[in-house]
């Protein structure tokens, strides 16, 4: 059994092969019903995002599962043949395949890096996968792992705290000057593209009160509507300055249409409340000689811009420590999946049977010194007899049971009853360690769907491999 | 029993302060978490040294500066540790706690244990130097706020968004915690104030007699109560509150200086 992932994404298909190939949630079941009945496809879970479509499987061979899953993508659309597609595509097995789940998940692998939306994307396409039960024990498990690691990423590192555009880069300035936006009024001049989705995202952090004005009377009283908010006539704007809080201008006006005096006059009706003073727009429309005005805090669009590109460094940054994240939590899984093995588990079972006759032996034969060689040797024959013979029964429901649907079941409940130490960490059901706390509803699922017990994560054969 | 617990008070915020300085600039953020469990164990070993040199010599001895100052210390840390309970607000402690360890320090260096009777007409001086303590806390915390706030102010507009802007608050925010500092620690140095003149009354039989120390102390009081009344009529906030503020306890501190001078002799 292989776990695989096929795919493509931004980041190897230009939107034109993407579109094509995205799923749309109506299609969705049909497609993982479509992807299930391919034969030696045992799991599967359809992504289909903006930025990406991903096949993820269980599959019994690796080569032809890939060449499967590859024929499933093809089959999406009419016009797409193997051909067109493959140059964009990747392959990945094993670790590699978890862990690029993960690195998706983590949204380490998106077009902007710590992004939110993907790991809902996930959610949503795990959801459609178990109602229409394509996903079975071990995607199950992956894919609630991947959801817990993106959930880590997020919490332990600060891949996703900074602003990365410039219109909500006015935002988080916005909350270094005032720590609650909820009181505060925003005054818009003019509107521009960027103001207004600034305007947009102050609101949506708070702020409730505000002021528009434009040339155009008309059309501010458009843009007051759409934002819950008060048109102003623009002749006024000098008057507006003193009761706003946070002042976005971008206007097409070639000239300053606030100078110092302006903001000076206001301050003093403000009795030095601070003011946030944005000019979005090119050429400015904010005199820069009002920088130095106490309380008075101006940005223009290359400060802003300059902030979007020290947090992208910063992301950057916190994405490297995310990517180590995601290398321990895949050797954690690593050691479930292979905890699941039937052939690891017989020996282990082994070594133990023979560990407590080896004791049991030792520790009578230095009480019955008097016995003969053969006599010894009866005894020792004994209990060897007596340990295979309780263990045999194990042992060959393990063999049987090995390529059946409760096969992992058995291996789990074997381990547990001969207490064999070796299932690491990650092990399930019941352990508090887990890699998965919801492990038990998990296993619950996975009985009754098919289940491969002997799944061997592919580490190294097929890394970086493209079908050609 | 207090002085080991005094010492070990001293060695927990020094510690403390190394990790909250280290703060400042570092990223990591579990430094800030390892700097508050420091502190609060400080804290309590603060605690106990405070309630056992109070069984000591409490119902024997006058307050000597280096009560007051230990008092102060104390009250600092809780003032802290309520604000970052509230609010998390770690970077707080990278401004305070080595205030609360300089004037720890400071109380140590005047640490004494020779015995005076006191004289019941002394109790009065508990109530001042209480109420004059906590209101001096008050104005530490302000104080510390008007220092970040200029901080932040600098780095807003110099446009160095640095690990430091990360961590610090929001300006108005930090222009609030100044406000109340102000408006709680005012009405507790006037009663301080009140009570120290109910006290000289008593020994000495006037009120006032106008030497440096109560002189500075009517300065400072006159200074924090124009501060107090520019804020809430013509907008002396922000930046200029800061500034203002910083000025205050400066005064503080010299009025002080003032108060151990004169314990000591050197001022008549």
């Amino acid at each position: 059994m292989h776990i695989i992932v096929v795919g493509l994404s931004h980041k190897t298909a230009p939107v034109e092969i993407r579109e094509k190939l995205a799923v749309p949630e109506s299609r969705l079941r049909e497609a993982l019903s479509r992807l299930c009945a391919y034969p030696g496809v045992r799991e599967g879970l359809l992504l289909s995002t903006c930025n990406r479509v991903e096949v993820y499987a269980v599959v019994e061979e690796l080569e032809t599962g890939y060449g499967r899953v590859q024929e499933f993508l093809a089959d999406t659309h009419l016009s797409l043949s193997s051909e067109h597609l493959t140059p964009h595509l990747y392959w990945h097995a094993g670790d590699r395949a978890i862990g690029h789940l993960f690195r998706v998940a983590s949204s380490l692998d998106s077009m902007i890096i710590g992004e939110s939306q993907i790991l809902g994307q996930i959610k949503d396409a795990f959801e459609v996968a178990l109602t229409h039960k394509a996903s079975g024990l071990l995607l199950n498990k992956v894919v609630k792992k991947a959801i817990s690691v993106a959930k880590r990423v997020r919490t332990e590192t600060k891949i996703a705290e900074t602003a990365v555009s410039v219109s909500y880069a006015a935002v988080e300035l916005a909350k270094k000057i005032f720590s609650n936006l909820n009181e505060k009024t925003v005054l818009l001049i003019g509107a521009g593209e960027m103001a207004k989705l600034a305007a947009r995202h102050l609101i949506a952090n708070g702020v409730r009160q505000v002021r528009i004005t434009t040339r155009n009377f008309q059309h501010g009283l458009e843009l007051a509507q759409r934002f819950n908010g008060t048109a102003v006539p623009f002749d006024d704007y000098k008057s507006e300055l003193a009761g706003a809080d946070i002042v976005l201008v971008s206007t097409g006006a070639s000239h300053y249409l606030i100078s110092p005096d302006d903001v000076q006059r206001a301050m003093r009706q403000r009795m030095s409340r601070p003011m946030f003073l944005i000019d979005i727009s090119v050429p400015r429309n904010i005199d820069p000689a009002v920088r130095p005005i106490d309380d008075a805090f101006l940005f223009d669009i290359d400060d802003l811009h300059m902030r979007v590109e020290q947090n992208r460094e910063d992301r950057l940054r916190e994405a490297a420590k995310a990517e180590q994240m995601v290398v321990e939590e895949v050797a954690v899984l690593g050691q479930w999946l292979q905890s699941l093995e039937v052939t690891p588990t017989i020996v282990a079972l082994r070594s133990r049977t023979e560990d407590i006759k080896r004791r049991e032996v030792d520790k009578i034969m230095a009480r019955l010194g008097h016995l003969s060689a053969d006599d010894r040797a009866a005894v020792e024959a004994m209990a060897s007899a007596i340990i295979n013979k309780m263990v045999h029964g194990t042992m060959v429901t393990l063999k049987a049971e090995a390529t059946s649907a409760g096969g992992a079941a058995y291996v789990d409940a074997a381990r547990r009853f001969f207490n064999l130490e070796s299932a690491p960490t990650g092990y399930p059901a019941g352990h508090a360690e887990g890699p998965d706390e919801q492990e038990g509803s998990t296993a619950r699922n996975g009985t009754d769907r098919r289940v491969d017990t002997s799944l061997i994560p592919n580490t190294t054969k097929e890394q970086g491999r493209r079908v050609s | 029993m207090s002085s080991v617990f005094f010492m070990l008070t001293i060695g927990l915020y020094f510690a403390s302060t190394v990790c909250y300085l280290a703060y400042l600039l570092r990223r990591a953020e579990t430094l800030s978490k390892v700097s508050l469990g420091i502190t609060a164990v400080g804290f309590a070993t603060h605690t106990v040294a405070l309630a056992a040199r109070m069984a000591d010599t409490g119902q024997t001895q006058l307050p000597t500066f280096h009560e007051a100052l230990s008092f102060f210390s104390w009250m600092l840390i809780l003032v802290f540790l309520a604000v970052e309970f509230r609010r998390q607000l770690h970077v707080l402690g990278s401004f305070i706690v080595p205030l609360a360890l300089i004037s720890l320090v400071t109380a140590a260096a005047f640490r004494s244990d020779e015995a005076s009777s006191i004289q019941p007409v002394f109790k009065t001086l508990w109530v001042h130097v209480t109420l004059s303590m906590l209101g001096t806390v008050g104005f530490a915390v302000a104080f510390v706020a008007g220092v970040m706030y200029l901080i932040q102010d600098g780095l807003l507009k110099s446009k160095r968004f640095n690990v430091l802007y990360a961590k610090l608050p929001a300006l108005d925010y930090l222009d609030h915690l100044n406000q109340q500092s102000i408006v709680m620690g005012f009405p507790l140095l006037t009663l301080g104030i009140i009570s120290g003149a109910f006290s000289a009354e008593i020994v000495r039989g006037t009120y006032v007699n106008w030497n440096p120390e109560q002189t500075w102390a009517m300065v400072t009081w006159g200074f924090y109560f124009a501060v107090l009344v520019g804020r809430l009529t013509i907008g002396w906030r922000a930046k200029r509150a800061a500034y203002l503020t910083i000025i205050g306890f400066a005064g503080v501190i010299l009025t002080l200086i003032g108060v151990v001078l004169k314990s000591h002799g050197s001022v008549s």
